[in-house]
């Protein structure tokens, strides 16, 4: 039953009534990887706590940023609208540990912190998941581009996560499918060689998509849908695009990755590493990718280890579980790995930042 | 009903978005090149503009800035962009940001459609008059209203968009998204008429979201009537004079003082950047008061000096367009050069 770095297609004609594969309790028997950590590398001011670590990225100096959710998420009472403001922070450290500076500090998206990541010139992309906004923020701090629109309102009640339409005007529209920046619980953003953008979106929705846009932010094309079939997605955690274009798409609900060319085209696919919610692709001329099987928040008496794989698929080993002490993760959301074997990853269940050092 | 359409927009014009344009734009209409300033507003460390939803000058040229950012603010920056202040933060009627306006007087007012309140600051920034009243949150949060509006009354506004005033201190609302109807008050805030109703229409004396106002030296008003694709002109007591379909879906509307007064109108590009919508939409378009089109400017994109949902402009000088922009989260300076203005090639 390995699926490790094997075509499905096979797979799925001959028996299609296993398309719960899924469930089926394989794990590569991976070697593991010795590592040591260091559990709070990051030295907060006395009046901040870190939250809920969504995002954690370094920039070429190794300077770390971190998207939390933190504070206190609000909804006011206008007139007939309840407005959403609030609830996460943008924080950078040097790559001693040492606080730097707030960045966006009551700007006007930052409601839940899904994700930030660094692209090669430096600029900090955050991504925030009710929010439905993309942003991309130069070295200084400042506005560079946003893709997206927040929504303007709530609708009390509020309508199920996974209904279209989910917000009011000007946000959260059609999620996934659409031909435009409107985005639905958007998850992750990379980059190729043109600067072309690639956004995860509809995490959680009836539907799922790549959207993919210029350098400026004009949309190109989206692909993907809601379901199993190659080329269609359940809950899209993450996104990483190698150094030849190829796009990795965490496909964390069907527990695979896929890939595919810059056009949206399927390579590939590989499964056998639990639900990857996390990935990073290290740079460089021999990359590797991580992806961590994160145990969900309630959760931490199974799952939890971080893969390291070549970009076939190939699983070169793991190391972690889930758990609260040092060396265990809690529901990882985000990998850093500008430097293959010190890595940063961003914990939801144990408000951290964990510093990984890997001893190949 | 509006609201319900509106939500529904969103899903809707990605496939038939044409149909809503169907009304003919202007053709060979000259070109006015601009150029927009670098970098124009200085903010402090730790402030961001949010969407920027309202842009106005005062006489002194400064200007000021109403944006929804973590809450809805009111900044004041002088002419080079300068940050000088923050006007009424915290105050009751700060929810959610639509317009901003200065009067003759150099009084600042601010239109909130999130609470459904027009705020008067005198050039000190106090307080002097208020218009509406923001409902009472004793009831707690109550369900979203789908349905249709209220009988629109004389001093409760629904969701209003802008304001301006004729040379006598009249006082003129754009209401809004809930209702869809000019209000008429004097200057001391006693209502005297409206056009319109809680009721969209596409009549002559209907609107269907009264989106923006402006107001001639002689006291007729230019009412950009967006979903309407149209502007519409009212005389002083808000009977009809005249309508102009051929600019698009007028968002937002400024006409420049001074002996000849031209108008400006903003086809800005939907939410959403959907394909096709950026070689169609986000020009300004620049005109006599009889409707004659001078010239347009400005396209959609999200880098300056593209327009990106321009929600507001400030025309004080006709040469020197600021415009507010949503989806950029920006303000540009636009100066323009009339003289060099030629139609494009085809």
């Amino acid at each position: 039953m390995r699926m490790r770095g094997i075509e499905m297609k096979h797979f799925v004609q001959i028996l299609p009534g296993l398309l719960l594969f899924a469930a089926i309790p394989v794990q590569a028997q991976a070697p593991d990887i010795a590592f040591d950590s260091n559990p709070y590398p990051l030295k907060f001011p006395e009046t901040i706590i870190l939250g809920e670590a969504a995002g954690v990225a370094t920039n070429s100096k190794g300077d770390v940023f971190v998207y939390t959710r933190t504070g206190h998420p609000t909804i006011s009472i206008g007139t007939s609208r309840p407005f959403a403001h609030g609830g996460s922070r943008l924080f950078e450290f040097d790559k001693t540990g040492k606080y730097v500076r707030e960045i966006g500090r009551d700007s006007y998206s930052m409601l839940v912190a899904q994700q930030v990541r660094v692209d090669p010139q430096d600029n900090i992309w955050t991504v925030d998941q009710m929010s439905s906004m993309v942003i991309k923020w130069d070295p200084n701090g400042r506005i560079a581009l946003l893709l997206g629109r927040k929504a303007e309102s709530e609708v009390v009640p509020a309508r199920p996560l996974d209904a279209p339409g989910r917000a009011g005007r000007g946000g959260g529209a059609p999620g996934a499918g659409a031909q435009s920046d409107l985005f639905q619980r958007p998850t992750d953003v990379a980059w190729d060689a043109a600067g072309n953008i690639y956004v995860a979106d509809g995490y959680g929705s009836q539907d799922a998509r790549i959207a993919k846009f210029d350098k400026v932010g004009k949309f190109v094309k989206s692909w993907g849908s809601r379901g199993s079939e190659k080329g269609q997605f359940n809950s899209i955690r993450g996104i990483a695009i190698d150094a030849q274009g190829n796009v990795y798409v965490a496909d964390a609900g069907n527990k695979r990755i896929q890939v595919f060319d810059g056009d949206g085209n399927f390579k590939t696919q590989f499964g056998d590493i639990g639900s990857p919610s996390a990935i990073c692709l290290t740079p460089g001329a021999n990359q590797v990718l991580y992806s961590s099987n994160s145990n969900p928040p309630d959760d931490i008496d199974s799952g939890g280890e971080i893969y390291k794989l070549d970009l076939t698929g190939k699983v070169i080993g793991k190391f972690g579980r889930a758990g609260k002490q040092s060396k265990e993760f809690g529901t990882v959301n985000a990998i850093d790995c500008r430097r293959e074997n010190e890595l940063y990853v961003g914990e939801i269940g144990n408000w951290r930042v964990q510093k990984l050092t890997l001893h190949q | 009903m509006k609201r319900f359409v509106a939500l529904c927009f969103a899903f809707a014009f990605f496939s038939v978005g044409s149909a809503f344009a169907e009304k003919a734009k202007a053709q060979n209409v000259p070109e006015i090149p601009f150029d927009t300033v670098p970098n124009l507003i200085k903010l402090p460390p730790n402030l961001y503009l949010g969407e920027a939803m309202g842009v106005a000058t005062n006489s002194k040229g400064h200007f000021f800035v109403f944006t929804r950012s973590a809450n809805t603010r009111l900044f004041e920056f002088d002419q080079n962009g300068n940050y000088v202040r923050e006007i009424g933060e915290g105050n009751y009627g700060f929810e959610f940001a639509h317009s901003v306006r200065v009067d003759a007087e150099d009084n600042i007012w601010a239109v909130d459609e999130g609470t459904n309140m027009v705020i008067k600051f005198n050039p000190q920034g106090r307080v002097v008059m208020v218009i509406g009243h923001r409902p009472d949150a004793v009831a707690g949060m109550l369900p979203s209203n789908l349905g249709p509006a209220p009988p629109a009354a004389k001093y409760t506004l629904g969701r209003p968009t802008d304001v301006t005033w004729d040379a006598q201190g009249n006082i003129f609302v754009s209401d809004g998204y809930v209702n869809n109807r000019v209000v008429k008050y004097d200057k001391n805030g006693r209502f005297v008429t409206q056009v319109g109703s809680e009721k969209a229409g596409n009549g002559p004396e209907q609107m269907n979201l009264p989106h923006g106002i402006a107001a001639d030296a002689k006291g007729n008003l230019y009412v950009a009537d967006r979903s309407n694709h149209r502007l519409q002109v009212y005389d002083n007591d808000l009977k009809f004079k005249s309508s102009y379909e051929n600019i698009g879906d007028s968002w937002t509307t400024c006409v420049s003082p001074g002996p000849h007064q031209y108008l400006f109108t903003s086809n800005s590009n939907p939410n959403g950047n959907g394909p096709g919508t950026w070689e169609t939409s986000g020009e300004i378009y620049k005109m006599e008061l009889d409707g004659t089109i001078v010239g347009k400017f400005g396209h959609a994109g999200k880098l300056a000096p593209g327009f990106q949902v321009v929600h507001m402009m400030d025309c004080r000088n006709p040469n020197e367009i600021y415009v507010a922009e949503i989806e950029s989260w920006r303000v540009q300076k636009l100066l323009l050069k009339p003289q060099q203005a030629k139609v494009a090639a085809k």
